[in-house]
């Protein structure tokens, strides 16, 4: 006889096509249904079903007692979701644009990240926070970052990017059924993306792991969230000329798996990261400091593709120009190659 | 009605904590705890009476001057000073420090160093409990000054939207860190600051342990039964400075000796000996005892080991 629970485990077990947004909404409903210490929290999540429909008709499906309608008051319900996960609930938080995590800053770095460890080991976080970030919207200086770099010098904190829909709702479960806060970052540019994918156990993506999209010899392009895709229609391009990109998606910004990252460019010889926040503080500079330090040899100095040092701009033409676009990162890789850098 | 019986032992809980922070204060003058503290000599009523409303089961969350609660709601005196002076035997391995109190086995979830972080905590748990239907409320201590911060407001709101079974109490002991409330508020009874949120705010004698007590129980009883949070608060002193060496000149000196003749001891001590059930040579005897207890705790503390790196690394994260 199998449990309720195998049951329901082997109900989600499907292939099929889904958007990123379904993928995020159906990986919430999996854990739900597995897991009923698992709760929802944020702003317009309940009837409204999500600002993006992520959430939409959880409140139906698992009442009141499980999906909360917040105040608009980031800091004091990320803080409420570390108060029910060190009490036995499992909450997810959803932050409505990863530009409001500043409001929750106290919560994120000060509490939840050090509430293990400031125990002496006693309690444990285990919360999610997914947060919708990302420019191509026209929203704007404050509703545009991705932000995920805010997050990656922080001990205690675990911080993923999910780039596609099947790693949406891989990535979106684990940090679920993680014992530690995890920041789960989204990026709204993609939640129209559709893909064919597993669900079920066999959807379950590790935290932790990198992952190589394309192959190739003369380069390594490390990226996260839009820019993946991004970086693969650039490498697609650049393979009618002959220069082979090895793309990877980060996937887990902390702890970096800088074993796949290593492994790639000791083959190529050649780094270019890239990513959609301001190049001083973006992630890249990581990636790079962590491979040199580490002795890999370069060819030519690796090179960071980000936003220049301004914020975003509202103008559509502008924030097109200031994000990196295939054509920008393909011109950028193909210098790198030719030796013009 | 409150017996003389636990009359006394509210008074005894009350000079433990007072004894235990002149020796810790002493330790710090010494160099044998280190950083900063924040003692609660004073303020000792306030602690033990709404600790003595909970039930085991019940929540807690405090702060940095969180010393008194831990001792009142029964953390070992051993492993608070371990922590206090960096070991391993420490109640959070020595990793966390004065400031950061907690006992998972007593409930005491959080002690937080950023004023105002503990209120959302609380509220988070209070909602567990209410999730659980399980009957426990949450307690969450803080001072004054946090008052004026975003996450009291945001957590009343949201305790009161949500009718969380949690009780808010404010320790007013007149200085958030070393400036005035009266400078840094436009009331003088923050219990008023429940009203926006259509909660109970009652303003309390903070150093008389038996309305501490009474209101305390009142609020409990209110969160237990469904009702929703309350907002205490308890009128008190800080004895000494806000922290460090901190001699807290900043104050009149009319107002402390005002305050100190107001000493919770004082207060209940009189009563007890007014009941005959207090002489002076039995506080004598009590003090001495307790001094044993917590010299001998502090002479295992010094003994102790001190935390590794390795016990460090290993609790950054659960697995």
């Amino acid at each position: 006889m199998s449990t309720l629970a195998e049951t329901q485990v082997g109900a989600q077990a499907e292939t099929r096509e889904l958007t990123y947004r379904e993928a995020i909404r159906l990986a919430l409903e999996h854990e739900m249904e597995q897991d009923p210490t698992v709760l929802l929290l944020g702003e317009d999540i309940g009837d409204a079903g999500g600002p993006f429909k992520t959430s939409e008709g959880l409140l139906k499906r698992f009442g009141s007692n499980r999906v909360f309608d917040t105040p608009i008051a980031e800091n004091c319900f990320v803080g409420v979701g570390i108060g029910m996960a060190v009490t036995g609930f499992r909450p997810v938080v959803e932050i409505m644009f990863a530009d409001f995590l500043a409001v929750a800053f106290d919560a994120i770095v000060n509490e939840a990240a050090k509430y293990r460890y400031m125990s002496g080991g006693k309690f444990a976080v285990p919360l999610t926070i997914r947060a919708i970030g990302g420019g191509t919207g026209r929203f704007g200086a404050q509703h545009s970052q991705t932000a995920e770099s805010w997050f990656t010098g922080i001990p205690g904190l675990r911080v993923v990017a999910a780039a596609t829909a099947p790693d949406a709702y891989g990535l979106l479960r684990s940090a679920i059924r993680d014992p530690n806060p995890v920041l789960f970052f989204e990026h709204k540019g993609l939640y129209v993306r559709k893909a064919e994918m597993t669900t079920g156990e066999r959807g379950l993506v590790p935290i932790g792991k990198a992952r190589v999209n394309r192959l190739g010899k003369d380069v390594t392009v490390v990226a996260t969230l839009l820019m993946v895709e991004r970086s693969l229609a650039a490498a697609a391009t650049l393979a009618e000329e002959g220069i082979e990109a090895e793309v990877i998606d980060l996937r887990t910004l902390h702890p970096m798996d800088l074993d796949t990252l290593r492994r790639s460019v000791e083959k190529t010889g050649r780094l270019v990261t890239v990513e959609e926040q301001p190049k001083p503080q973006g992630w890249g500079n990581a990636v790079i400091a962590s491979l040199a330090e580490a002795g890999v040899p370069f060819k030519a100095p690796p090179v960071r593709i980000a936003l220049p040092d301004i914020p975003l701009a509202y103008s559509p033409g502008l924030e097109d120009a200031m994000l990196p676009s295939p054509a920008s990162i393909a011109e950028t890789i193909r210098q790198l190659v030719r030796g013009g850098r | 009605m409150i017996t003389t019986e636990q009359l006394k032992h509210w008074y005894t809980e009350m000079l433990r904590i007072r004894l235990f922070e002149d020796k810790t204060q002493e330790l710090f003058l010494r160099n044998l705890v280190q950083g900063t503290t924040h003692l609660c000599q004073g303020q000792e009523a306030v602690s033990v009476g709404v600790i003595a409303a909970l039930e085991a089961k019940d929540y807690v969350t405090m702060t940095y001057r969180g010393h008194g609660q831990a001792l009142a709601r029964g953390m070992s005196m051993d492993g608070i000073f371990a922590e206090l002076m960096g070991k391993r035997s420490g109640v959070s391995l020595g990793l966390g420090g004065s400031m950061h109190l907690t006992d998972a086995r007593l409930n005491m979830i959080g002690c937080f160093a950023i004023v105002g972080a503990g209120l959302p905590v609380a509220v988070g748990a209070a909602m567990s409990a209410k999730l659980r239907g399980d009957g426990r409320v949450s307690v969450t201590f803080f001072g004054d000054g946090a008052t004026n911060i975003g996450t009291f407001h945001e957590a009343l709101n949201m305790a009161s939207v949500w009718k969380a079974p949690v009780i808010f109490v404010i320790e007013n002991n007149l200085y958030g860190e070393y400036t005035p409330m009266r400078m840094t508020a436009p009331i003088d009874d923050l219990a008023e600051r429940a009203q926006p949120f259509r909660m109970p705010g009652v303003v309390v004698d903070g150093n008389d342990v038996e309305k501490v007590y009474a209101t305390a129980t009142e609020a409990v009883a209110r969160a237990r039964r469904g009702e929703g949070p309350s907002l205490l608060e308890c009128k008190t002193y800080r004895h000494k400075g806000h922290s460090r060496t901190d001699p807290g000149k900043y104050r009149p000196e009319a107002e402390v000796k005002a305050w100190l003749a107001r000493d919770p001891l004082i207060i209940t001590g009189a009563k007890l000996r007014e009941a005959g059930a207090l002489t002076d040579d039995e506080d004598e005897q009590l003090r001495s005892e307790f001094n044993a207890q917590i010299d001998a705790a502090v002479e295992l503390a010094q003994a102790a080991e001190a935390p590794t790196l390795e016990d460090a690394r290993q609790n950054v994260y659960a697995r």
